[in-house]
């Protein structure tokens, strides 16, 4: 019982350190792969469509909302301390610095991520990147690294309209809803969001996540077992792994970026 | 002097893991013929297509086409040995994003600077040889599953290659699929000077087409000759599998134990 226990945790550890090598060397092969991706700009242009601006209503409807319960909660809160002038300064530090780039990747891994986890399955599971292989087309070239680029570049994009309509859902809620002063809201917010400590911080994360989500999701559906099941599997493996990283690499960078900070 | 086979595989073994899934097989496919690779499901046949195409590499033994060594390429030598290469999918392996012109064109768009404007010809001549011209707009998922197997018929032949390869070419099509597409085999491969090779089970609609046929079974050439030779063979294998007989050396019952021990009869005589 317990030598079987021991040879479980053994086989299981092995199989994981096989898969984190094996992942390693798919996303070096990526990088090394992307010439095509920027030489021929057009495959990743129509990735860019296909993963973020597919993407813009679910994010721009979630950030307006956020932004518009972040207006609301806030001033409960600042009213309590007769300062809430300071609502735009609240809404925008924590759409700039977390809520932006975090729920924005959360969003991106559950719609784009797993859509490209399931076409990059069935390719494989329909034999079309063996076709692609067997015409002498490299598909990591062709396929994977184009998508991957395209994620790249769509996550602060999209992460900057989430914090824009964020922003824009505080005001209506704060300004036109509850009546705080239109241009102490404004003015305070520009007077204490810095742009490299803030905003630049903010684009940063997102291009980690962006590299994250989008590593995670062509990995799994190139690794999926070819069979419907598999392909499930694998879409669903994408959101839960892609969430978690996303939640502890902002824990990460958010200690290493606001660490003293004023 | 160019030699007269354009494949040849010479004592190749090959295994997933500890299973021998090819166990010495000698086979030559001779430029211009249509080579037919037959036998029953999981004996090989599509492990030996992979062979030939470099996708995997035998543990033993040697496969080369057109005079070069599959074993000793690197992958930009493979690469450009696949460009001599066509081959077609069991179920087509269309691109589905892309539309049938699309994806005949792909080839051509890849490995060549051809402007525009030939490409649109060289596709448009390559879809009238399979029928299907017509077709050249239509999306994956408007095609049946003949005409599928059609264009992708279509887009192996797109670069011209000295070699197509067929997995299954004629599984699941209706009875007028299965004579076009065994006509087309016939007709681009003496049209076009190509050589064929079809991995199939279906005896009848190959025998009509093929000028060579090898037969394996477990993993070892067990019958080869012409369509003729095969058609007259008394070799009990031979014989089951062209006349689609039920039981014999393979046999209708898989390995069990004895029927009266496991209906609780073991006492009595079965």
């Amino acid at each position: 019982m317990l030598k079987q226990s021991i040879e479980n945790l053994g086989n299981r550890t092995l199989e994981g350190v096989w898969r984190i090598g094996y992942a390693t060397r798919f996303f070096v092969l990526i990088l090394l792969h992307s010439g095509t991706a920027f030489r021929r700009f057009g495959l990743t242009i129509r990735e860019i469509y296909f993963s973020g601006v597919l993407s813009l209503i679910i994010i721009l409807v979630s950030g307006l909302f956020v932004g518009m319960v972040l207006g609301l909660q806030g001033y409960e809160t600042l009213q309590t301390f007769g300062s809430e002038e300071a609502l735009g300064i609240l809404v925008a530090l924590s759409l700039v610095r977390e809520l932006g780039p975090v729920v924005a990747a959360l969003l991106f891994a559950s719609r784009a991520g797993s859509a490209i986890t399931a076409e990059i399955g069935l390719m494989k599971a329909t034999e079309q990147l063996s076709a692609m292989e067997m015409m002498a087309v490299d598909p990591i070239a062709r396929v994977v690294a184009p998508r991957f680029w395209a994620g790249v570049i769509s996550m602060p994009l999209l992460a900057a309209l989430f914090s824009a309509m964020g922003i824009f859902g505080g005001y209506l809620v704060g300004v036109q809803l509850i009546g705080v002063d239109e241009g102490l809201f404004w003015s305070q917010m520009r007077s204490s969001v810095d742009f490299e400590q803030d905003i630049m911080n903010g684009v940063i994360k997102s291009v980690v996540f962006g590299i994250a989500i989008t590593a995670i999701a062509l990995y799994e559906g190139y690794d999926a077992p070819p069979t419907a099941e598999g392909v499930s599997g694998a879409t669903t493996r994408t959101v839960v792994a892609s969430s978690l990283a996303v939640l502890a690499l902002d824990f990460v960078l958010t200690a290493f970026m606001f660490r003293g900070l004023n | 002097m160019q030699n007269d086979n354009l494949v040849e595989i010479e004592d190749v073994e090959f295994g997933y893991g500890d299973r021998l899934v090819l166990k010495g097989v000698n086979l030559t496919a001779k430029r211009g013929q249509v080579i037919a690779i037959m036998g029953s499901s999981g004996c090989g046949k599509t492990t030996l297509l992979r062979l030939i195409g470099g996708q995997i590499k035998p543990g033993q033994g040697q496969v080369r086409v057109a005079g070069e060594s599959l074993g000793h390429l690197n992958q930009k030598g493979l690469y450009r040995l696949r460009r001599k290469m066509g081959m077609l999918f069991q179920f087509g392996a269309l691109f589905t994003d892309m539309s049938v012109f699309d994806n005949v064109a792909f080839q051509l768009r890849e490995h060549t600077d051809l402007p525009e404007d030939a490409i649109r010809d060289l596709v448009l001549m390559k879809l009238h040889a399979v029928g299907l011209r017509g077709a050249a707009q239509m999306m994956p998922s408007e095609l049946s599953g003949g005409m599928a197997r059609r264009v992708a018929l279509a887009r192996a032949i797109a670069l011209e290659p000295a070699l197509v390869m067929f997995d299954e070419p004629f599984a699941g099509l209706d009875p007028i699929s299965l004579g076009v597409t065994g006509n087309l085999i016939r007709r681009l491969t003496d049209t076009l000077g190509l050589t064929s090779l079809v991995v199939t089970h279906d005896v009848q609609e190959s025998l009509k087409i093929v000028d060579y046929v090898y037969f394996v079974s477990e993993g070892v050439i067990v019958a080869e000759g012409t369509a003729d030779d095969i058609r007259g063979s008394d070799l009990p294998y031979v014989h089951q599998f062209v006349h689609g007989e039920a039981d014999g050396p393979v046999p209708f019952h898989y390995p069990a134990p004895p029927y009266a021990d496991d209906l609780g009869l073991g006492g009595l005589r079965a």
